[in-house]
């Protein structure tokens, strides 16, 4: 009598859980890409660890807090490896509606892949996309502030040359016209030192050489 | 004039004027095209020869021109012959056209290098779409780098009939490529000759990093040995030489009036001879140089692409047939796809039509040019690679610097003639000159930042300075053998620079480069008139590809506006100097 039940039960949950069947998911694993040398090999315990995040994800669903690990059937499991696994409620004779089911798992993603050591790519749920993480934006975009640097630095630059270039224009444009100055200015003292002026011709055109004076007086000592 | 004109500080910060002039974007993104396209090794013959009989003695007359008159291109053609003044009108003009679109690259250089300070690149990655579940679907479509390049910094509408806004973006980087070419032509030579020393020797130490870099890639030597193995047949081809020549003479920059600006600022004793073979054999040196390093990099790239094309098979065969994971490697590839066509047939005829065939050579063959090369293939390549924002960064400062030296030519040939006008130099300083013409370029150069910009850009490059350069060199070299006489111009050189002319040279001038002009000039013309109208490459955003597309009429219209407004200041140029004679001479009779 309880083999008779035994079979029927699993006859039902051969049933519910079947390739293509309604509210079933298949699920592929790529271990050795994934991990290499140390990729582990799948066995039932590690089934079991599946089942129990699967029933885990499910209880986080309001109203299916009561999921247990014997909801969750896996069936056709290949060298793949790759399963397929359906929910069942606790009467044990539907599966619970895909919807659900596609929620949770995509709301604890992230805790069913670390569980394994997966990512998104090796741990596929096929029909079930993976909410992709969007890469960081900053509030300010990070070029702007490498653009701005080199603005003021280039712009900076411009001005000192620019600057410099106006002071060496000044610069040549005062030079001559303080030359003609000082010249004027050293002619006029000359006339006026002491108050008397001198008399042109004498400063003008012509000064002692104070060496050919020394000269003749050394050749005539007499 | 009151002032001496300035002079280079050494001949060396000349020689390195003209070679960050000379070696620019061209020899990078051109020449290895070329190779590829043209037989690989044996390109290099046509290539030589072409240096020899039409660079390096066209390179000379424009430099002993520069160095013997000592003004720039419009003041010497008028004191060679005053009827030919338009000749350097019309260089001027051409060098106006080419800055103004130019300068476009260098802002896309900085677009990209600002870009290269974050992990991860952000063309190795493709944007998410709107509820998060995938990708981008023109991202998906076309490549990341291509969707990085064609959407995120040009924003490229499909046609050039729709022009869209001016990106704010691109047009900050314009500004800003502006303002640095305006800092470093500031005060002249005196500021060139001090920035040439960077932008003429920093490309070489980033070329060799990126060839010591390259080589040690992983599938470098396929690209390598695609590229070297000579294909014989192709020196036949007349197309080869015809594309050796064109590419010889367009890489040295010649008839742009930059190089009389540069030997303009030259001692007059100084040994131009000796710069223009020097100049010459670096240029081409540095194309097959540049070529080396990108051939590594296009092996390597399509290794990757090849490789993860058969990964993608592998995948797809071991999830159809739930292999296990890691039972297919690409060794035994071929032989299970054959036991899996044996056991399971209709199974494997439904999965086959998904299966590409992956080929390496399919991959290489991918030849590509221009800013396709620079801002897609490299990019790609550049991300797979370890520490990407390394060589990202390196590989766009090595652009801005080819391209920054190239501007610097370009504007030099619009201020030499301006600033050696007694009238403008009188009442403007040379800043205010320069300040001047940046603003214009820059305020023209927005019309490449809209969303059209870049249809706009591509009719600038490959029409506004092809012809009329030709007619150009053409009038110039006849001008000097011709009408001033090869003898009268020998003694001008000897008088300037104390040394004889070797025959090799007047051989040249006088028949062997004019006559390989006319006929480059003659397959130009040719091949615009045989293919009827003009096409272009529009992107497509729903299929993620390019396609091609015809020029609107008033496209057409300005590309012939472009030719004709430098070409027709020779002639223009001619018929007002006769008709202001002939107005003197009328005077003077009436006086008299």
């Amino acid at each position: 009598m309880l083999w008779l039940l035994f079979f029927l039960v699993s006859a039902i949950h051969a049933e519910l859980c079947q390739p293509g069947a309604e509210n079933a998911f298949k699920v592929r694993l790529s271990l050795r890409t994934a991990l290499g040398d140390k990729a582990y090999a799948w066995d039932t315990n590690e089934e079991y660890l599946f089942k129990a995040m699967v029933a885990f994800s499910m209880r986080r669903v309001p109203n299916r807090e009561a999921t247990e690990i014997s909801h969750v059937l896996l069936c056709n499991v290949t060298q793949r490896v790759s399963f397929w696994f359906v929910v069942t409620d606790p009467s044990r004779n539907h599966t619970l509606p895909a919807v659900e089911v596609q929620s949770a798992i995509r709301m604890n993603r992230n805790r069913i892949n670390n569980a394994f050591f997966l990512n998104d790519q090796t741990l596929e749920f096929l029909r079930i996309p993976a909410t992709l993480a969007p890469p960081t934006d900053p509030s300010v975009p990070i070029w702007i502030i490498i653009f701005g640097v080199m603005f003021c630095i280039i712009i900076v630059a411009t001005m000192l040359l620019i600057l410099s270039g106006i002071r060496q224009h000044r610069r040549k444009n005062k030079g001559p016209s303080e030359m003609e100055d000082t010249e004027d200015k050293w002619e006029n003292t000359v006339k006026i030192e002491n108050g008397i002026p001198c008399d042109p011709l004498d400063m003008k055109g012509g000064h002692v050489n104070d060496a050919f004076v020394t000269e003749d007086e050394r050749l005539t000592p007499l | 004039m009151d002032e001496a004109r300035p002079l280079w500080a050494t001949p060396l910060q000349f020689v390195f004027a003209c070679i960050s002039y000379a070696v620019g974007l061209g020899n990078v993104w051109r020449f290895p095209y070329l190779c590829q396209m043209y037989g690989g090794g044996s390109f290099l013959v046509p290539y030589i020869i072409m240096l020899t009989v039409e660079g390096m003695p066209l390179l000379y007359l424009e430099l002993a021109v520069g160095q013997c008159m000592r003004q720039g291109s419009i003041g010497a053609w008028r004191t060679i012959n005053p009827y030919l003044s338009g000749v350097g009108v019309a260089s001027v003009v051409v060098s106006f056209f080419l800055s103004m679109y130019y300068n476009v690259i260098n802002a896309w250089a900085f677009w990209y290098l600002f870009h290269s300070f974050q992990d991860p690149l952000p063309w190795s990655v493709c944007p998410l779409n709107g509820n998060r579940t995938g990708y981008d679907e023109e991202c998906e479509k076309a490549s990341s780098t291509q969707y990085f390049w064609y959407r995120k910094t040009l924003n490229i509408s499909p046609s050039i009939q729709e022009s869209g806004a001016v990106q704010w973006e691109p047009a900050l980087c314009l500004i800003l490529a502006w303002l640095l070419v305006y800092l470093c032509i500031l005060r002249g030579t005196e500021s060139t000759g001090k920035v040439v020393y960077f932008t003429a020797l920093l490309p070489y130490c980033v070329l060799v990093i990126y060839l010591v870099r390259g080589l040690t890639l992983h599938g470098a030597t396929n690209g390598l040995a695609y590229m070297f193995t000579p294909k014989m047949e192709q020196l036949a081809n007349p197309k080869a030489w015809i594309n050796a020549a064109t590419q010889i003479f367009f890489s040295l920059g010649l008839g742009f009036g930059s190089l009389i600006a540069f030997a303009s600022y030259n001692e007059p004793s100084n040994n131009c001879q000796k710069h223009a073979v020097i100049v010459s054999i670096i240029n081409s040196s540095t194309s097959i140089f540049a070529s080396v390093v990108t051939f590594s990099i296009y092996g390597f790239k399509a290794t990757f692409n090849y490789e993860s094309c058969l990964n993608k098979v592998i995948l797809l065969l071991t999830n159809s047939f739930d292999l296990e994971d890691g039972f297919l490697t690409v060794s035994n590839l071929e032989e299970v796809k054959s036991y899996l066509a044996s056991a399971y047939p209709s199974k494997y005829s439904e999965v086959f039509p998904q299966i590409k065939n992956c080929s390496l050579e399919s991959e290489l063959e991918t030849a590509v040019q221009g800013t396709g090369l620079a801002f897609i293939v490299y990019t790609e390549a550049i991300k797979n690679m370890e520490v990407s924002q390394l060589w990202s960064v390196l590989y766009f400062f090595m652009l801005l610097m080819l391209g920054i030296g190239s501007m610097l030519g370009n504007t030099a040939a619009i201020l030499t003639p301006l600033t050696d006008s007694k009238v403008i130099s009188s009442y403007l300083p040379k800043e205010a000159i320069s300040g001047l013409v940046c603003l214009v370029s820059c305020a023209i150069g927005l019309v490449f930042t809209m969303e059209a910009g870049n249809y706009w850009f591509d009719i600038f490059n490959d029409y506004a300075a092809t012809l009329p350069l030709l007619l150009i060199v053409l009038v110039e070299a006849a001008t000097v053998c011709y009408l001033y006489g090869l003898r009268r111009f020998e003694s001008d050189l000897k008088a300037t620079t104390g040394r004889a002319l070797n025959w090799y040279w007047k051989a040249m001038w006088g028949g062997v480069s004019p006559l390989l002009i006319i006929s480059l000039s003659v397959f130009y013309l040719s091949d615009y008139i045989t293919t009827g109208t003009l096409q272009y490459q529009a992107w497509d955003a729903s299929q993620g590809q390019l396609v091609t597309k015809d020029y609107p009429p008033y496209a057409l219209a300005i590309i012939g506006l472009l030719v004709a407004s430098s070409t027709m200041c020779i002639p223009l140029g001619a018929l007002g100097t006769f008709i202001v004679r002939h107005l003197k001479r009328g005077d003077t009779a009436s006086v008299a």
